[in-house]
């Protein structure tokens, strides 16, 4: 069997299983799950970047942020109906990961990761300097009309869990056929190139600099696609999403799962959420969690957890 | 108040913040001008030195101003132990790698941070100041203790500045930096330097956080303004660059604390880290540097 078949059958079972999973799920861990989903989604569009392509961005939570704000202000301001927020907020992290691409990617390695980190900051003081729209840390709840939309014939209800779960699921699965196309093609392979040697890649003619435009305006969109599906699903909107944690979080799922392989990130969110969970039903200081996985994973467990299954047994993993 | 004295309030502020920002961000700055690493836990360093000094003043008792000497001396000390250990236990372990590194202090900010939650608790815990005077103005009256945090930071910068330029250590710290490889060649431990420096760069931060821990108030969630501040300062001032930092310091100090005086804090803040952010793509040896070596 071919890898690519073989890679096709693994991740299909992968969707399979998380599709079966709601079915014996109780309702709190159903939740959470539809959580884990959405968030897995913002990770493999950080992985993109910095697992694909070897760019560290340490603020990724803009594009979440830009995401959730431009579809939950349309919805809250504009009533727009949910399908135009969603695509609205979209487009806003599209735009803003392609701005921020023009002037961060002018700037290489530990300047890239202080520059992202930077613009984050200013996406983050935005959320509390407009509070007049936004509400800052106090947020927003999105109005019972933006809880369901009309689309192809059909009425959705955003808040019933399993339409919830499911379109959360069908994100995933949009995320994860666009990750497997673009790691599988010239494209992809490319971004490879330039994260192993830029220099060289340069030298063959490859201009590395569209080409890692490219892929940190793929990774912010689909950042905001999981940042405007979590606003319109879980129905609210606050500052928290856009700081400086939201940054690391990614980081934190991809690196645990394994940076550079397409489900990897999924199995890293997964872990680390319910890891915090649990830690937060015993202490306030839940982050210290974080704190001892991301040192652990940097000293004694760089590769992750498909990184590892990888190297060790499955040669073919993209 | 007329606008004259009010500027003279405000500028007087913005000395003492920029006085504090000109240690935290030396040592920021040292760290990456001779380790060539971002320490992102740099500003929990200066958190740990405010709490340090509230658990020595509270421990030490009797007059306020015996707790504030011996804070200033053993909180420094003790931030700069735990620096030197955090590098001999991870950062060395993974080879100073700039992604490695950056990940790891993130590690290192949550852990100190989370733990500083668990046993100094959630509230903010004030430190008297050591002594009680004010200077009158003609327009108003100034607390002296505050005029003595400027002065006692560049008291501290001078000492650093002799260590750096008069001694044999700052020689060795200088050949470090300035070649790694040649310094290793002429019999230099690199490793123990390495180790001392971002010591140093810690116990800077943590002085600064005592100065201003009786202005200002212990609270686990203080770092993350001076780090980003630092962050800022060391840009502007050119990656690296001790002259270039100090000079950054002082103005986006002072500027700082006049703009928060008369404008609202966060449109400053907004417009000083965006102004940065772009300073740092199109000017990436700072305003006032000079292009690092390769």
């Amino acid at each position: 069997m071919s890898a690519w078949r073989k890679s096709l059958l693994l991740h299909g079972a992968i969707l399979a299983a998380l599709f079966g999973l709601q079915f014996v799920l109780p309702e709190y861990h159903h939740l959470a799950v539809t959580r884990v989903l959405l968030l897995a989604v913002f990770a493999m569009g950080f992985n993109l970047l910095f697992g694909y392509t070897g760019l560290l961005s340490l603020g990724h939570a803009m594009f979440f942020a830009a995401g959730m704000y431009g579809a939950g202000l349309t919805a809250y301001h504009l009533a727009w109906p949910v399908p135009a927020a969603m695509l609205f907020g979209v487009l806003c992290g599209a735009g803003l990961s392609l701005v921020v691409g023009l002037l961060a990617l002018r700037t290489t390695g530990v300047a890239f990761m202080i520059v992202t980190l930077m613009i984050s900051q200013v996406v983050y003081l935005a959320t509390v300097y407009f509070t007049t729209w936004t509400r800052g840390d106090e947020g927003l709840v999105m109005p019972a009309a933006a809880r369901s939309f009309e689309l192809l014939g059909r009425q959705w209800l955003l808040t019933d869990p399993s339409t919830r779960y499911n379109l959360a699921l069908a994100l995933l699965a949009l995320t994860m056929a666009c990750v497997l196309l673009v790691v599988r093609g010239r494209f992809g392979r490319a971004l490879i190139a330039i994260r192993e040697n830029e220099d060289r890649s340069r030298m063959l003619g490859y201009n590395t600099f569209i080409f890692k435009l490219q892929a940190l305006t793929l990774s912010g969109t689909l950042s905001a696609m999981a940042g405007a599906a979590y606003a319109l699903m879980f129905a609210y909107i606050g500052s928290s999403f856009a700081a400086i944690q939201y940054s690391i979080d990614p980081l934190l799922y991809t690196l645990l799962g394994g940076a550079g392989t397409v489900a990897g990130p999924i199995v890293g969110t997964f872990f680390m959420f319910y890891l915090v969970d649990l830690a937060s039903e015993h202490t306030t200081a839940y982050l210290l969690v974080t704190g001892v996985v991301l040192l652990f994973l940097v000293l004694f467990f760089p590769r992750g957890a498909l990184g590892y299954v990888r190297a060790r047994w499955l040669g073919w993993l993209p | 108040m007329d606008f004259g004295p009010f500027f003279l309030l405000a500028t007087l502020e913005g000395l003492v913040q920029a006085a504090v920002l000109c240690l935290t961000a030396l040592g920021l700055s040292l760290v990456f001008g001779v380790m060539r690493v971002v320490n992102v836990a740099h500003g929990e360093f200066f958190m740990l030195g405010a709490v340090m000094a509230w658990w020595v003043a509270t421990w030490a008792g009797g007059h306020p101003a015996l707790g504030f000497a011996l804070a200033l001396l053993l909180a420094p000390l003790l931030v700069g132990a735990i620096a030197w250990a955090g590098e001999r236990l991870v950062l060395k372990r993974v080879s100073y790698d700039p992604e490695a590194t950056i990940v790891a202090t993130i590690g290192m900010l949550y852990i100190i941070q989370q733990t500083t939650l668990l046993t100094f608790g959630p509230d903010a815990r004030a430190v008297n100041p050591p002594f009680y005077f004010r200077v009158e103005f003609p327009w108003f009256g100034y607390s002296g203790y505050k005029l003595c945090v400027i002065a006692a930071a560049l008291v501290l910068l001078l000492a650093t500045w002799f260590l750096i330029t008069r001694t044999r250590l700052g020689l060795i710290m200088r050949a470090t930096r300035f070649d790694r490889e040649t310094a290793e060649n002429f019999g230099i431990a690199v490793g123990q330097v390495y180790a001392m420096v971002f010591a140093l760069g810690a116990a800077l931060a943590a002085a600064g956080a005592v100065l201003v821990v009786p202005v200002r108030q212990a609270h686990y969630l203080m770092g993350i303004d001076p780090l980003l501040l630092s962050f800022i300062v060391v840009i502007i001032g050119g990656l690296g660059s001790i002259r270039g930092t100090l000079v950054a310091a002082l103005l986006i100090g002072l500027s700082d604390g006049i703009i928060s005086v008369f404008f609202s804090p966060t449109l400053a803040k907004m417009i000083s880290t965006l102004a940065v952010a772009l300073v740092l793509v199109f000017r990436p040896q700072g305003l006032f540097g000079i292009r690092a070596r390769a």
